[in-house]
Order: C-alpha cells, then sequence, then structure tokens
C-alpha cells in the first residue's frame, strides 16, 4: 500500500484534531462516479459548491474547492473503474473523500509531477490528460491524501478550511 | 470592456438564445486544456476555447465564467448550448483563431485573468 500525504503546515493541529475526532458533518452529500460517465461527472463537484455557496463561502474559496474536487472527480471517471465520491461539509472546513473500484495507481510520486499522464486519446480530445490533474488538486487544497493499492482500489481526501 | 464590445472585436455570433451582452468582462483566458482553465480559480474571466464538449460548460459551475468564445469557427453541440443557457452562460463562435482572438482582445485593453 503506497501512500502519500500533504498537508498546509497552517492548518496542521486543526488537522490532527479533525483525524482523530472524527466529527459528525453538518451536511453529508454521496455521488456515484461511473466509468467513463464525461456526461454526467462534475455534477457532484458543483453539488457540493452549491450547497457551500448558499453557506455564505468567500467565492475564491468556493472556487478552490470546486476544482480539486472536480479534478479529482473527473480522475476517477478517466483513470478507474468507477467509485464514490462522499462529501463532507461542516463549519469550518469541508471534507471530500474519493474511492474507485481499482485498478490503484503504480507509483504516487510519478502521478503527482506536472505533466505526467496515463489518460489515452479519448481522453485528451476532451482536454484533459494534461497531467496536471493531482497537482491541481494540491494546490488548492489544505490537506491531501492518496492510498492506493496497484491492482487495487485508490482512496483520496482533501480538505479545504473556509478562513 | 462588455460582451457586446467582444462580440464586435471577434466578428462573432451569438449561440444561446439569453444573452446579457452589456455584462462587463473584466478579463480573458484562453487554453483548450481543461486543467489549465482551472487555474482561473482568482477571478470571474471570459473563456477563449477551441474545446466543444460538455465539460467546458460543467467547468462553469467551479470557475464561474462570464462567457464562452469558441475559436477556429468551432460551433458546439445543440445540448452544450441548453447546458449554458440553463445557467444563463453566454456562449460566441468567432472564424477567427484563438492566437488572433486573444491578441485583438488584449490589445483592446482586456487584460489576463489573474491566476
Amino acid at each position: 500500500m503506497a501512500e502519500y500525504w500533504n498537508i498546509n503546515p497552517q492548518y496542521e493541529t486543526a488537522v490532527k484534531h479533525f483525524l482523530a475526532n472524527k466529527p459528525e458533518a453538518e451536511v453529508t452529500l454521496e455521488f456515484e462516479i461511473g466509468v467513463r460517465d464525461f456526461v454526467n461527472s462534475g455534477k457532484g463537484s458543483a453539488e457540493v459548491k452549491n450547497v457551500l455557496k448558499r453557506l455564505g463561502i468567500d467565492p475564491t474559496i468556493l472556487r478552490r474547492i470546486a476544482v480539486a474536487s472536480y479534478e479529482a472527480e473527473i480522475n476517477v471517471t478517466a483513470h478507474s473503474n468507477g467509485g464514490h465520491m462522499t462529501s463532507c461539509v461542516y463549519d469550518d472546513l469541508v471534507y471530500i473523500r474519493f474511492v474507485d473500484k481499482g485498478p490503484g495507481i503504480s507509483d504516487i510520486e510519478q502521478a503527482m509531477v506536472p505533466g505526467w499522464s496515463t489518460a489515452d486519446d479519448l481522453v485528451r480530445e476532451m482536454g484533459f490528460g494534461a497531467g496536471l490533474g493531482l497537482p491541481n488538486i494540491k494546490k488548492n487544497s489544505d490537506v491531501m491524501h492518496i492510498t492506493s493499492e496497484y491492482g487495487d482500489s485508490t482512496a483520496l481526501e482533501i480538505m479545504i478550511f473556509y478562513a | 470592456m462588455t460582451l457586446r464590445e467582444i462580440l464586435s472585436l471577434l466578428e462573432a455570433e451569438v449561440l444561446t438564445s439569453t444573452a446579457d451582452l452589456e455584462k462587463e468582462v473584466p478579463c480573458a483566458f484562453a487554453s483548450d486544456l481543461i486543467s489549465d482553465i482551472l487555474m482561473c480559480t482568482k477571478e470571474p474571466t471570459l473563456l477563449l476555447t477551441g474545446l466543444t464538449n460538455p465539460q467546458v460548460i460543467r467547468l462553469s459551475d467551479m470557475i464561474d465564467l462570464l462567457g464562452i468564445v469558441f475559436v477556429r469557427g468551432k460551433v458546439p453541440p445543440q445540448e452544450l448550448i441548453e447546458m449554458a443557457e440553463e445557467r444563463k452562460l453566454v456562449l460566441f463562435t468567432t472564424k477567427l483563431t484563438m492566437y488572433r482572438s486573444s491578441g485583438i482582445l488584449y490589445n483592446s485593453g482586456l487584460r489576463s485573468c489573474k491566476i
């Protein structure tokens, strides 16, 4: 099992507290992500953004959340055998977890390198496959955690604080 | 710069039935790569692109696009136009290339979107 962590140092204490206590969310949203379903992919992230918009979150933070979530949703659509997205809304942060049905990432460090991509021609024709998905998620999130086993599933967790 | 001025400068056509052409556009971004476009998180922007699949409209749910100009004479499928209309998003098409369109708008004072 390979693992990758990136935590914004500013939130390290808050993140440790959150992970140790796993508090109950104010709102939880669930979405299935279909294999190569590029018609519906992105709806889950748009819905999360809509819920957060109603809470009056700053528009720049909202866009960061939406971009990180959307890149992850597209990754599941383009590269996996389908998966599931769970979004937990709290009063100070959003936590989103993506779990797919494989096939796993063979080398996470390599996958984090900007420009590196395994996308096929169809995915590239649609404008994806720039090799910026994971780097974009890292850039826009306060916590990014990947666990993956090659030949098995991948889980990606992201957290973004509202202030 | 207003959408109406952009329409005129690019000799473009409006594709959507609902279009507030007096809307002010402060900046623009041009790319055919979705991850590039997703760098525009700092402010709402006009997008110039050659991509015509529905994910382009989905982008507007994430990063707040003020309008989309399809370059190189591209016209998106009807379902994409309907998705844009549901979101009150204005779509233009121009025969000009992305390079030329960007140059014309930049020279007329439309700045780059902050990334």
